[in-house]
């Protein structure tokens, strides 16, 4: 037997990696003869070049951009892989106290509905309009980014045009949080654990989480390139397995204190182990006065079924990037996108094909607003939304 | 090869496409590696470099120069922020990364690998561009090797200073020269197979304990 396979796998520091630093740190994929060096990384663009040119072997990376890769926008296409969900959900909407108060006052019943929250947004824009004040600004975390999609999904929906009505800027997820302290930004969109830390200092209160706005949105993949897997046979089942066994870990409630403690190592996500406590127990601390909110699907990493890729969300995200003008309308598109999402390399690893399990969106999606979503007919989806760019 | 029209090599890298000199924009906090980047540009005849160090509301800043080449340290988590500028529909001046090209592959990577990544703006040719690219990569790497050269010295600078304060240590309590207790830690570091400076530091942790 040959030593054990080298891999370098880059990261963001953020909650969704759990699987991923779990895997190489508490000896899941040693197990499977890897020897992985996790390499933290301070941009998507540096993740996502990096990967494209085999400096990593694979990468945590956002779903969308592992589509933009494969299909070739805005950067060098490269066929990408994605075998493995790192994580569903995990993002949330935080905006500042000033915009917090002025939504509540627009609102017409409760705010933590997010259909009451985007119309009562639209309220707000249209009255800044007509004092004169500048639009707001949102912030989240890359062109082809889940959070995004997500925001764009939930203002537009309440008949804010996220392009003529406010402005959504990227800012690294880091810088988040100082944006919204000196008013740079109005409000954000980002995973955990940067919507806690705002909380925790007083300048933000969490509006939503995105599950609130899709019950079910792949974040994290783990990707590969599609030539990697063809240059290195077997690696990529064994990969999947080291990740399935350490997802599982992660869900366990009687591992959290100890996963949390390893995500929080200065050269993981480098966070206090309490907050990264609470994201991985869904439990969020909202408001700067105390209040919390619960949601059993805040993030999904390890639950039946939360892992296995679906060709579903692959065509999701890419209807939201023809609907923003990212992206041409074409069928050809829309199969290459689904072909990123492979559920069969994910059952190929584990054996035996799994459906969604009980108590998920019967569309795989479940949106808050708009009818079911069928991945075979986007052009329907489009139609329906009145706010929109391409198609 | 050049027409004798154009000054030299690289020399059609020296103005975009309307033909003002090329204006470029170095995205870097830190300032040594942004002057020896700039001085560089200066050298191969590109005056007008701008130098941005503070990342607060980064897409106004750049707006407010207009560049027609964005060069970004890839440490730098705002190289997301441009590259929402390669997304924005509206925007009318609008930046292509210069990894878009996809038979370049040796380019990516010795820019990935030098640790700088270069936007362009506006209609500007690709060999322009990638003229500048080679120069900065070039001076990144320079800068790699000084700052590595710099940590060097410091460790050797170091190690000597232990090693020193561990031959005093021995010189006094074994009533010793000062060749002996050098010759006895080398002779020690040999037995062990570790390094002289291993030896020399416990020698001074023990004297440290014995105190």
């Amino acid at each position: 037997m040959s030593g054990p396979v080298k891999l370098r796998i880059g990261f963001i520091p953020l909650a969704d990696a759990a699987a991923l630093i779990v895997a190489a740190d508490k000896d899941f994929a040693a197990g499977e003869g890897l020897d992985v060096e996790l390499v933290r990384e301070v941009s998507w663009s540096n993740v996502r070049d990096k990967l494209n040119i085999g400096l990593f072997d694979a990468a945590h990376l956002l779903a969308p951009v592992a589509i933009a890769s494969s299909l070739g926008l805005g950067h060098v296409k490269v066929p990408i892989l994605a075998p493995f969900n790192l994580g569903l959900n995990g993002n949330a909407i935080t905006v500042s106290p000033g915009l917090h108060a002025a939504i509540a006052a627009a609102a017409d019943g409760d705010i933590a509905d997010p259909k009451v929250s985007s119309c009562a947004l639209a309220r707000v824009v249209r009255e800044r309009r007509k004092a004169g004040k500048d639009p707001l600004t949102f912030g989240m975390t890359f062109p082809f980014s889940t959070h995004n999609y997500q925001l764009r999904f939930w203002m537009a929906a309440g008949d804010v045009d996220p392009d003529e009505d406010l402005r959504l800027v990227v800012l690294p997820p880091p810088y988040m949080v100082e944006s919204l302290a000196s008013g740079h930004v109005d409000a954000f969109c980002v995973g955990a654990p940067w919507n806690s830390v705002a909380v925790d200092l007083g300048i933000g209160h969490i509006l939503h989480f995105v599950s609130e706005i899709l019950a079910r949105a792949a974040e994290k993949v783990l990707a590969v390139r599609s030539q990697w897997v063809a240059d290195n046979p077997g690696v990529l089942e064994r990969l999947v397995r080291a990740h399935t066994g350490a997802a599982a870990y992660v869900e366990d409630p009687a591992n959290r204190d100890e996963v949390a403690a390893i995500l929080s190592a200065p050269n993981r996500i480098g966070v206090a182990a309490e907050v990264i406590r609470r994201t991985l127990d869904g439990r969020l601390k909202i408001s700067p006065s105390g209040a919390v909110r619960a949601s059993d699907r805040y993030l999904l990493i390890g639950r039946a079924g939360d892992a296995r890729p679906d060709p579903t969300q692959a065509a999701w995200l890419y209807a939201q990037m023809v609907r923003w003008g990212q992206a041409p309308m074409s069928a050809a598109l829309l199969a290459a996108a689904k072909a990123v999402f492979r559920p069969d390399l994910y059952d190929a690893a584990l054996g035996g094909g799994h459906g969604l399990p009980a108590g998920e969106p019967a569309d795989g999606i479940g949106a808050f607003a708009g009818p079911a979503f069928d991945p075979d007919n986007i052009a329907a989806h489009l139609a329906i939304w009145p706010i929109r760019r391409g198609d | 090869m050049a027409s004798n029209k154009k000054p030299g090599p690289g020399g059609a890298a020296r103005t975009a496409a309307g033909g003002h000199p090329l204006k470029i924009a170095i995205v870097d906090e830190s300032p040594i590696r942004a002057a020896i980047l700039e001085e560089g540009l200066h050298d191969a005849g590109h005056g007008d470099v701008v130098r941005i160090a503070d990342m607060t509301d980064l897409l106004t800043r750049i707006y407010a120069v207009d560049p027609d080449v964005i060069l970004i340290d890839l440490e730098n988590p705002s190289r997301d922020i441009l590259e929402q500028m390669l997304q924005m529909s509206r925007a009318v001046r609008r930046p292509v990364a210069m990894f878009v090209d996809q038979s370049d592959t040796a380019s990516i990577q010795a820019a990935v690998d030098a640790g700088v990544s270069a936007y362009s703006v506006g209609g500007l040719k690709k060999e322009g561009v990638k003229h500048i690219l080679d120069l900065c990569i070039s001076r990144f790497n320079a800068f790699a090797r000084l700052q590595s050269e710099l940590e060097r010295t410091k460790t050797v600078l170091e190690e000597r200073k232990i090693i020193d304060r561990a031959k005093g240590i021995l010189m006094k309590a074994k009533s010793m020269t000062e060749a002996n207790a050098y010759a006895l830690m080398r002779r020690t570091a040999m037995n062990e197979k570790k390094k002289i400076v291993e030896i020399a530091q416990s020698v001074i942790t023990t004297a440290e304990l014995l105190k």
